[in-house]
């Protein structure tokens, strides 16, 4: 099993934990992922509130980059997994956007023609490696954790390719065959606040807390998150939320780095000590 | 002695091509079938902090008053999740419709100067247009310099639990060959041409 | 009548201008200059008013002198004119069913601009039918019989009412109807609008006129599977399924019910919309008509095992149960069928915002009908699952409807339906209703003024509205949105 990887600029930044547990989990696995050759950012919610041509026509180089290496491109961050599926949905859809887009290959001779399929981890970890394969490889259920799994927006809507759209469940089956205990959560698509919590704090920080404090009530022990702004948002502002509202303390977590644990794998290969609330020691070495 | 203003339009007050411009952008076609049921407004997990909600700024893009959806600060506030996109009967892609609002906003040079959101989505094209990808940490310096350093220096205690994890770059993320991007953003729409530069943030080189 | 002869038609092409109808728009000249190099045509004319006199003259004149075997007329709809120039054709001693309308009006000239195009779309309408024209093969007009007998399938009320307005006409009439039981589901009301009448006195009586109308026969538990012939003179095939139970010797006392081996209900109660269980044995509801038991072959032990001590059997006096007993296919003749098959509500799990199925108190209009109902499972009494009386109920207006994702159009009786429910609601709990509508739809005699006490009663709120001043009666503090997931009870309407 092979992949072209798209980092994007948050895996090499704040969410570099991310990288390090997907990456690790992968080869553990036997999914071999090469990084796609400088890669530009995809521009996530930004680019499109400034220029919608530059938008495509960014996420379209990194498509044609990925068609030119021809397998299957993953997109671990929901934006970045979200830019590049619109980007490809839109061309098709759109002749006016079509035209756009790939203007801008010809001069590096590339070309997109709209074959690369955008791949989310999650779907690949549970669909193409299997749930079966998976629960083999694994050297140290889950016993005790109790996980609230967060899907966060982008990688159910608009296009909900490899989950239900109003309740995805891919997280949920992943984390019961590691042997945890899955926390019914109801919010699991609810928006965590995006880029609001950095800049209207008091907006993007209270949807951010209300996940939080509805994991905190239904008891769950531990998040887990699909995406690096969701993890961020509600990783790093607890102290404030406590402040401001009420009390939460709750650790927050890659899916992958909860997998990685489940593998058998070293907390420091995870990235488990980038956590800002850690998890809890006697959890981690159970 | 309050100010009275008035709040009923006339129809000359009106911007009749307004809604047409919008709709021309992809995802803004079925903006006439809004039935103003408002079940935007309902699931949209911000909508309860907006000046107009997102089915009055449907219904006011529809009527054609421009001033008023272009200086709200629902535009701005939209955080990108698509539920109203999902949910809207009408498969109205309001979050699209959003995203056209702000460029217009932009374009028009009536977006709120000092409001951070702006000034976050500016600071973030001018780094991926001169390095091709973003740093976060000196993006969110860069941010909160021009809009808020108290607050800045208020985030002190999470700039150390991010340096302490190894999650605070102080090198720049950059590409090998940014300019291979430069076609991109010579090929932009036109208020972004480098020839004439509407705002600052376009002149970067 | 002039007999045409396979491969040698002689066709005679007329085009009609219609005044400035057709010709203001096509080229009419050019049509009639296009057909006569068409194979077969022999004479091809363009006249103002083909259905004048002097028009359907040239027809018969052109038949005689040119020995035309075959007629083309483009010109306007044929459910204006075709009569016309069939007749002409037969004046002119050739078969009236030789004859080809083509409409170049309602078609063309009515829906086009001026120009090439109309002219071209005529050229190739022409064509089509001159080439048709030679395969038709002469006709002849016969009378025929129409068996007076009629089928109404669907037993719901305006089955029920078509039957016996028909029947009471002096026709035979077969209603066929696929529950064990007439009554749809007005059945299952409790009241109807606007002028809340009890629906049970209105339907019951009607059901028990056509179980003893001497011209209606009543098939229950019976589906049409075959229906052949044409209109006027059907056979149809009925398949009756086996209830078990000999209709004519059952009287409903249902004995066998009580003696039933299963002594606690425990299968899913159709009737009442899941709300309810009943046994393998059942009496749809009290006023079933015909009033016969029916057995549930998925439920009965005896029909799936063959094992079973058959107390039911040894409980009815009238040795009406026939565990063996088999389909049974009736073959009917009649001469109209009436379709009555009423509607199903929007499966409103479809929509999972909204939380039907996954939370605990969202019911579906249905539902909350029974429960008002007082012969149903709750005995009139509206409570929450777990018994007690709601404080507050909100009730959400065109779910499924209005949207494009499921059906696009509007339910039109949902908002009276609605309010129906909201005000019996208010009677019997005395709990806060909510509505929240898109639009009130009131259309019909009584129904706005049904609508208009009602606000000053009971909270209507506009759905769009939610999270916004004006939203609700208070100050902007009380303000909240609604969540997509309501955290109320909330009946959602189907």
């Amino acid at each position: 099993m092979k992949f072209s990887y798209f980092p994007g600029c948050s895996l090499k930044g704040t969410g570099r934990a991310y990288e390090e547990s997907l990456l690790a989990v992968c080869r553990a696995l036997g999914v071999e992922v090469l990084e796609l050759d400088d890669w530009n950012c995809c521009g996530a919610t930004a680019y499109m509130a400034v220029s919608e041509a530059a938008g495509y026509m960014m996420n379209t180089r990194n498509l044609a980059l990925a068609e030119r290496d021809s397998h299957e491109l993953l997109a671990p961050c929901n934006a970045c997994y979200l830019s590049l599926k619109k980007t490809q949905h839109y061309i098709a859809e759109y002749p006016s956007v079509a035209a756009q887009a790939t203007g801008a290959l010809a001069a590096e001779k590339l070309s997109y023609t709209g074959k690369v399929k955008v791949r989310h981890p999650l779907d690949v970890l549970v669909n193409d490696v299997g749930l079966p394969a998976i629960k083999k490889a694994v050297k140290q259920p889950l016993k005790g954790f109790k996980v609230a799994p967060y899907y966060g927006c982008q990688i159910v809507r608009p296009f909900a390719e490899f989950d239900d759209q109003q309740n995805p469940v891919l997280m949920d089956k992943l984390f019961q065959a590691l042997g945890a205990e899955v926390v019914r959560y109801p919010l699991k698509t609810r928006c965590c606040g995006g880029s609001l919590t950095g800049t209207l704090g008091e907006v993007g920080q209270r949807l951010s807390f209300i996940l939080l404090n509805e994991a905190q009530r239904r008891g769950a022990t531990c998040v887990a998150t699909v995406c690096p702004l969701c993890q961020f948002n509600l990783d790093s502002y607890q102290a404030e939320m406590s402040r401001q509202w009420s009390p939460v303390r709750m650790p927050v977590v890659y899916f992958t780095q909860l997998l990685g644990l489940a593998l058998g794998l070293d907390e420091k290969a995870l990235g488990l000590q980038r956590c800002i609330v850690p998890l809890p020691a006697q959890e981690v070495h159970a | 002695m309050m100010p009275l203003t008035p709040t009923l339009k006339f129809d000359a007050e009106r911007d009749p091509s307004f809604p047409k411009q919008i709709m021309a952008r992809p995802g803004g076609e079925k903006l006439f079938g809004c039935i103003q049921c408002g079940t935007c407004s309902a699931t949209c997990p911000v909508s309860i902090y907006m000046d107009y909600t997102p089915r009055q700024i449907m219904a006011l893009t529809r009527a054609g008053f421009k001033d008023e959806v272009l200086r709200s600060r629902t535009i701005w506030l939209c955080a990108s999740c698509y539920a109203c996109t999902v949910d809207c009967p009408k498969e109205i892609k309001i979050t699209d419709i959003m995203y056209a609002l702000k460029r217009r906003a932009i374009q028009d040079g009536v977006y709120p100067k000092r409001f951070p959101i702006p000034v976050l989505a500016r600071e973030f094209f001018k780094m991926v247009r001169r390095r091709g990808r973003v740093t976060e940490s000196e993006l969110v310096v860069r941010l909160m310099l021009q809009t808020n350093w108290l607050g800045m220096v208020k985030m002190w205690r999470q700039g150390l639990n991010l340096i302490r994890t190894g999650r605070f770059s102080l090198k720049p993320e950059r590409m090998r060959h940014a300019e291979a991007l430069q076609p991109i953003f010579a090929g932009g729409e036109p208020h972004l041409a480098t020839r004439t530069p509407r705002h600052p943030w376009e002149a970067e080189s | 009548m002039k007999q045409p002869t396979n491969g040698e038609a002689r066709i005679g092409f007329y085009v009609c201008h219609c005044g400035t109808n057709i010709a203001g728009v096509v080229n009419v000249a050019a049509v009639a200059q296009y057909a006569a190099q068409l194979p077969g045509v022999v004479v091809s004319r363009d006249y103002k008013y083909m259905c004048s006199d002097p028009g359907q003259e040239l027809i018969q004149t052109d038949i005689k002198e040119h020995q035309l075997n075959r007629v083309v007329v483009a010109s306007c709809s044929p459910l204006l004119h075709e009569h016309t120039f069939r007749t002409a054709c037969e004046k002119g001693g050739l078969n009236p069913f030789c004859f080809q309308m083509v409409n170049i009006r309602e078609h063309d000239s009515w829906v086009h601009e001026p120009g090439d195009a109309a002219t071209e779309k005529a050229k190739a309408l022409v064509r089509a039918a001159v080439k048709r024209v030679a395969l038709h093969t002469p006709l002849e007009v016969k009378r025929t019989r129409i068996h007076p007998d009629v089928l109404v399938v669907g037993g719901g009320i305006a089955g029920i009412q078509a039957a016996l307005t028909i029947a009471n006409g002096g026709q035979n009439v077969y209603l066929v109807e696929r529950e064990p039981t007439i009554g749809g589901h007005m059945a299952k009301f409790d009241k109807t609008f606007p002028t809340l009448d009890c629906a049970a006195c209105i339907l019951t009586p009607k059901m028990s006129a056509v179980a003893s109308h001497p011209n209606i026969k009543l098939w229950t538990y019976s589906e049409v599977v075959k229906v052949d012939g044409f209109v006027g003179n059907y056979k149809v095939q009925v398949r009756r399924k086996p209830r078990y139970v000999n209709e004519e010797l059952c009287v409903g006392c249902a004995k066998c019910v009580d003696a039933c081996v299963y002594k606690e209900e425990k299968f899913e109660d159709e009737f009442n919309e899941g709300l309810a269980k009943r046994k393998p044995v059942y009496l749809p509801f009290p006023q079933a008509t015909p009033p016969v038991v029916v057995f549930d072959p998925d439920a009965c032990i005896q029909l799936k095992t063959g094992k079973c001590k058959k107390s039911c059997l040894e409980a009815c006096d009238r040795n009406a149960i026939i565990f063996d007993q088999k389909p049974e296919t009736k073959e009917i003749e009649v001469g109209t069928i009436i379709l009555a098959t009423g509607f199903r509500t929007f499966d409103a799990t479809r929509l999972p915002q909204y939380g039907f199925g996954t939370l605990p108190n969202v019911y579906t209009s249905l539902q909350i009908e029974r429960m008002v109902n007082a012969s149903g499972p709750t005995d009139g009494h509206i409570m929450l699952k777990d018994g007690r009386t709601p404080k507050a109920v909100g009730i959400i207006h065109c779910i499924g409807s209005r949207d494009n994702r499921t059906n696009r159009w509007c339910s039109r009786v949902c908002c009276m339906y609605s309010m129906k429910l909201a005000h019996l609601i208010k009677q019997h709990t005395g709990a806060e209703v909510f509505n929240f509508y898109i639009d009130i739809r009131a259309p019909g005699k009584g129904y706005e003024e049904f609508y208009g006490p009602l606000p000053a009663r009971m909270d209507f709120r506009e759905r769009r509205r939610q999270g916004e001043m004006g939203g609700q009666r208070h100050d902007r503090k009380a303000a909240r949105p609604r969540p997509a997931r309501p955290a109320r009870q909330t009946p959602a309407v189907g």
